[in-house]
């Protein structure tokens, strides 16, 4: 049976992208077959990240409007052959997506035999956003322990409970996990930043990861190779433990906690 | 005494204020959800209505569209506030 997770936040900028590309890797490196999708019509991001923005010749529009076979619009990933990218189109706009077309990609990716497929959501909640999780079993909502995007999330909880397919067929809620990125121990431990208590309180659903801010997630956005390949960053190692989660393993959380402090700089700050 | 609070003197926890604020917010968003579009509104007004004669909190109004059966109630709540508070009028 194929599963269909959309990566969502509402907000902009939090991380959806870096999430998509690592879980998809993460996961098709447990050995199962994945497709991750762009759905960021007209500002294509993920083939970068995947760093296979010189092999897109046929997009998801493309494939949407026969003008390519899927087959020849999926991008096999350049360590994993059983992990595949479906760009988004770079030239035209949202309206270019239709519901009909992307269940029926959705509906031959199954019939491929794929185990998972990734859905990279735009931010907002417009039409590319809303045909992203359309079609979603299961939601991992991308938040920053600040307050505009932990309202944008509560959002879009509402629209997964209430826009989607799952929602429409009356299967009852929808899983949905909570992916915390950028988050700083030392900052929340000043009391500066919300901790994965206070969001996880807030939003009410659990937590799949919490991915430290972390230098690496550039350096590999840098060079097209996703975090999570990245075994001596905490970044792609909290990554690795959110795919073991997604996949059904009970991991601890590691990297929430601030490093101990000297006593010194305990009483006297910084 | 005076000293040890000078030293163990903070900055203000904006984390708290978010989580708060966060709350409050996240509440009322919450039930006014999948309601008519005007209920952020009706909260609103009923709120400056409200404050004309009792100082409430700007969260004290919370209005709420209950489904009972054939039925939707439109539900609302007023939380006045603490005794002593309103009649000093100090904060
Ligand atoms: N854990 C992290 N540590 C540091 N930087 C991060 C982290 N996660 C993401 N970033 C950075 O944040 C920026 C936005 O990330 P990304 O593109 O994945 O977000 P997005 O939600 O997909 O954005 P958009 O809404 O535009 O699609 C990038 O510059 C990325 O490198
Ligand atoms: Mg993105």
């Amino acid at each position: 049976m194929t599963e269909i997770i959309v990566v969502t936040s509402g907000k902009g900028g939090v991380g959806k992208t870096t999430t998509s590309a690592s879980l998809a890797t993460g996961l098709a490196k447990r050995g199962h077959k994945v497709a991750v999708i762009d759905f960021d019509v007209g500002l294509r991001n993920l083939d970068l990240i995947m760093g296979c923005e010189r092999r897109v010749v046929y997009d998801f529009v493309n494939v949407i409007h026969n003008e390519a076979t899927l087959k020849q619009a999926l991008i096999r990933d350049k360590r994993l052959d059983n992990l595949y990218v479906l760009a988004a189109s770079q030239t035209r706009d949202k309206d270019a997506l239709t519901q009909e077309g992307v269940g029926r990609v959705l509906d031959e990716l199954a019939a491929d035999g794929f185990d998972f497929v990734i859905c990279d959501s735009p931010a907002g909640i417009e039409k590319g956003a809303h045909l992203a999780m359309y079609f979603a079993d299961r939601a991992v909502v991308v938040v920053n322990p600040e307050v505009s995007s932990v309202r944008d999330s509560d959002r879009i909880l509402g629209l997964l409970a209430s826009k989607t397919r799952h929602a429409e067929r009356g299967d009852g809620p929808m899983k949905q996990h909570l992916l915390l990125t950028r988050y700083n121990p030392v900052r929340v431990e000043a009391g500066e930043m919300m901790s994965v208590k206070d969001v996880e309180e807030i939003l009410g659903i659990p937590v799949l990861g919490v991915i430290p801010e972390s230098e690496q997630v550039l350096a590999a956005s840098n060079s097209g190779v996703p975090v999570i390949h990245d075994a001596s960053s905490i970044a792609g190692q909290a990554y690795g433990d959110a795919v073991a989660r997604l996949d059904g393993e009970e991991i601890e959380l590691r990297f929430i906690d601030a490093p101990r402090k000297g006593f010194f700089k305990r009483m006297f700050g910084t | 005494m005076k000293l040890l609070d000078f030293l163990r003197a903070r900055p203000k926890n904006t984390a708290d204020i978010a989580r708060e604020r966060l709350r409050i917010i996240v509440a009322q968003e919450r039930a006014t959800r999948g309601g008519p579009d005007y209920l952020p509104l009706l909260r609103g007004e009923l709120l400056a209505v409200i404050r004309k004669y009792v100082n409430v909190d700007p969260d004290a109004v919370q209005v709420n569209v209950e489904r009972d059966g054939q039925h939707e109630v439109l539900e609302l709540s007023v939380a006045l506030p603490e005794q002593k508070l309103a009649v000093s009028g100090e904060r």
